[in-house]
């Protein structure tokens, strides 16, 4: 049986007066990469972060589960070393360096006021050489591109070593190599043992995953293995059949679906 | 720490680092010795002092506490700034601009008008009691700021609330001053922003928050590197957030309550401070704080010289000089930004 590295059960959710999530029930099983999808205000980034414990617990009904253990019994620093997190527009850093800014992964293996160890400047380097930063490790933030700067924050999040990996549009400002280099990344992390969950906007790329969970309206409408006909129909489906997935050159593919347009 | 900085990775920058906190330390060594040289007997004084006892009293007892007390205010200063541009994630962010100073400056003139004390009074607990109303009213201001930005995430909410306590918090002290009118000459002085009344009590007192906000800064400044990813980022590394934030408003607050308390209201000196160390070096919170708190020091120390020699033998205000020069800097700084295509 596979074990599971997150559990959700009954998860609502609002912010303000709105409703983003539903009676959401999802497990994630470990030593795999699942990726969730659906269209523009699905609910995929509130689940994620919901899934992170990083949303105000008055927010949110429902129990997390990571690893066996209810989210909000694990101390913080704990949670932090077993599940890294990579958001979405979050914040600048422009005045620290590549290398300080992947360094802060590191910080919840650190005691507090010690200076980083050399388990910390090895993983450093290992997460920045990953997502080839390493070049650019003395620039700071403000001087690079934002696929360069996308590539540090991926970095900073691989630094954590953590067993479950949560990313945000990890994708975004990301060029075609530089995305194939990441789908690399992400596999040899899951063949490594580790568990990858991304919100990724691209169904082609997220197709390459090994599971999907399909959201619309801030509930999950499938969970599925990505080369399954079920989550082929449910994709299609959630995007009102303007997509069609196929498999080509031995992946599975979302095309834009002309017909339906030349259809109407 | 939280910087790799210390690590031979990034080596050139704590060498830029260690040369730029050299050169602050060695710039406040000229001018402390052009500060106790600066006045309407000059130089002479000092090369009497040891013999002659006016001499003596003039630079012992005048310009020595004033010239380090200036430098104290700054390093507060420098280092409230840099505090409050970590914390709330904005380059503007300075004790003005979020009303802190005008909280202080409220508390401090509520004190002195309760105690019937001046700013120019020397006994510890008018001191102590100033400073301590200063503090709570530096506190006051920044989460009643906060409160009308809701949040530090619109820097333009956050700015205009900042302005805004700070005019109310301003009128207030007015009306203060207007009812006790025993402390409205001494409380003139003090709104200009003067090191004049600077005694060597002030400056132990300057020197003891200035160890203990350092202290509590460089502790936290791992909070305030976090938070330059953004708060999700920074809650989701195990950090503390809530009870780190607390600590650095505190020590903010003290930072800012501390020197208001004891030089009146100076302007931009935490706003340029930490600007003009990140034109120099860009390094994590905990040598940013340290290299920004030496710059606001240098900074001060030189506009007081500056304040008691252009008009020699009268002297400006040196508010009145650091709000000219300051202004000017956050005009330029402002037209840079918006030159650079980035918004406030």
């Amino acid at each position: 049986m596979k074990s599971i590295a997150i559990s959700a059960n009954g998860i609502s959710a609002s912010i303000g007066n709105r409703s983003i999530l539903q009676g959401i029930d999802l497990q994630l099983p470990a030593g795999r990469w699942t990726s969730i999808v659906g269209p523009n205000g699905a609910g995929k980034s509130t689940l994620l972060k919901v899934l992170a414990g990083l949303l105000p617990r008055v927010a949110v009904q429902g129990d997390v589960l990571l690893l066996g253990r209810p989210l909000v019994q694990i101390p913080a620093r704990e949670r932090a070393r077993q599940l890294a997190w990579l958001g979405q527009n979050e914040g600048s850093a422009d005045d620290l360096t590549s290398y300080d800014v992947a360094m802060l992964g590191r910080l919840p293996h650190q005691a507090w006021l010690a200076p980083p160890g050399a388990a910390d400047h090895a993983a450093v380097e290992q997460a920045l050489r990953t997502t080839q930063a390493w070049d650019w490790r003395h620039r700071p933030l403000s001087q690079l591109s934002g696929g360069e700067r996308q590539r540090v924050l991926l970095a900073r999040a691989l630094a954590v070593q953590a067993q479950v990996l949560l990313m945000d549009e990890p994708l975004a400002n990301l060029d075609p190599p530089h995305q194939t280099d990441w789908l690399h990344t992400m596999r040899a992390l899951v063949d490594a043992g580790g568990t990858v969950v991304s919100v990724l906007h691209e169904v082609s790329l997220a197709l390459q995953s090994d599971d999907m969970v399909v959201m619309a309206q801030g509930r999950v409408l499938h969970q599925g293995a990505c080369d399954a006909p079920a989550t082929h129909a449910a994709l299609e489906s959630v995007f009102d059949h303007r997509i069609h997935v196929r498999h080509l050159d031995g992946m599975w593919m979302a095309l834009p679906s002309m017909q339906r347009k030349h259809s109407q | 720490m939280t910087g790799a900085s210390i690590g031979v990775p990034t080596s050139s920058a704590t060498r830029r680092a260690a040369w730029c906190a050299a050169w602050l330390l060695l710039a406040s060594a000229l001018l402390a010795v052009c500060g106790a040289s600066v006045g309407s007997t000059g130089f002479d004084s000092v090369l009497r002092m040891h013999g002659d006892p006016v001499a003596w009293q003039i630079v012992w007892d005048i310009r020595l506490p004033r010239t380090l007390g200036a430098w104290l205010a700054g390093a507060l200063l420098g280092l409230s700034g840099a505090v409050a541009q970590g914390l709330f994630r904005n380059p503007l962010a300075d004790p003005y601009l979020l009303g802190s100073a005008s909280g202080a400056a409220l508390g401090g003139a509520v004190a002195m008008a309760l105690f019937g004390v001046s700013p120019v009074a020397a006994q510890w607990m008018a001191r102590i009691g100033i400073t301590g109303m200063a503090f709570l009213g530096a506190a006051g201001a920044v989460v009643l700021t906060l409160l009308l930005a809701k949040g530090v995430q619109h820097t333009l909410r956050l700015l205009l609330a900042g302005v805004i306590v700070g005019v109310v918090l301003g009128a207030l002290r007015d009306l203060v001053e207007l009812a006790s009118p025993d402390i409205l000459q001494a409380m003139q002085a003090f709104t200009l922003g003067s090191t004049a009344f600077v005694g060597w009590a002030a400056c132990l007192l300057m020197a003891v928050a200035w160890a203990l906000c350092s202290v509590v800064a460089w502790m936290l400044a791992r909070a305030l590197d976090g938070l330059t990813l953004g708060e999700a980022t920074a809650a989701s590394l195990g950090l503390p957030l809530m009870p780190m934030r607390v600590g650095l408003v505190a020590a903010m607050a003290l930072a800012t309550g501390t020197a208001v308390a004891q030089t009146g209201l100076i302007a931009f000196v935490g706003l340029a401070a930490p600007h003009l160390v990140r034109s120099i070096v860009r390094v994590t919170h905990e040598r940013h704080i340290v290299l920004s708190s030496l710059m606001g020091a240098v900074l001060l120390m030189a506009a007081d010289i500056l304040a008691r020699w252009l008009l020699a033998p009268q002297e400006l205000p040196v508010g009145v000089l650091t709000a000219a020069l300051g202004g000017t800097y956050l005009l330029w700084l402002m037209h840079r930004r918006t030159s650079q295509g980035g918004a406030l």
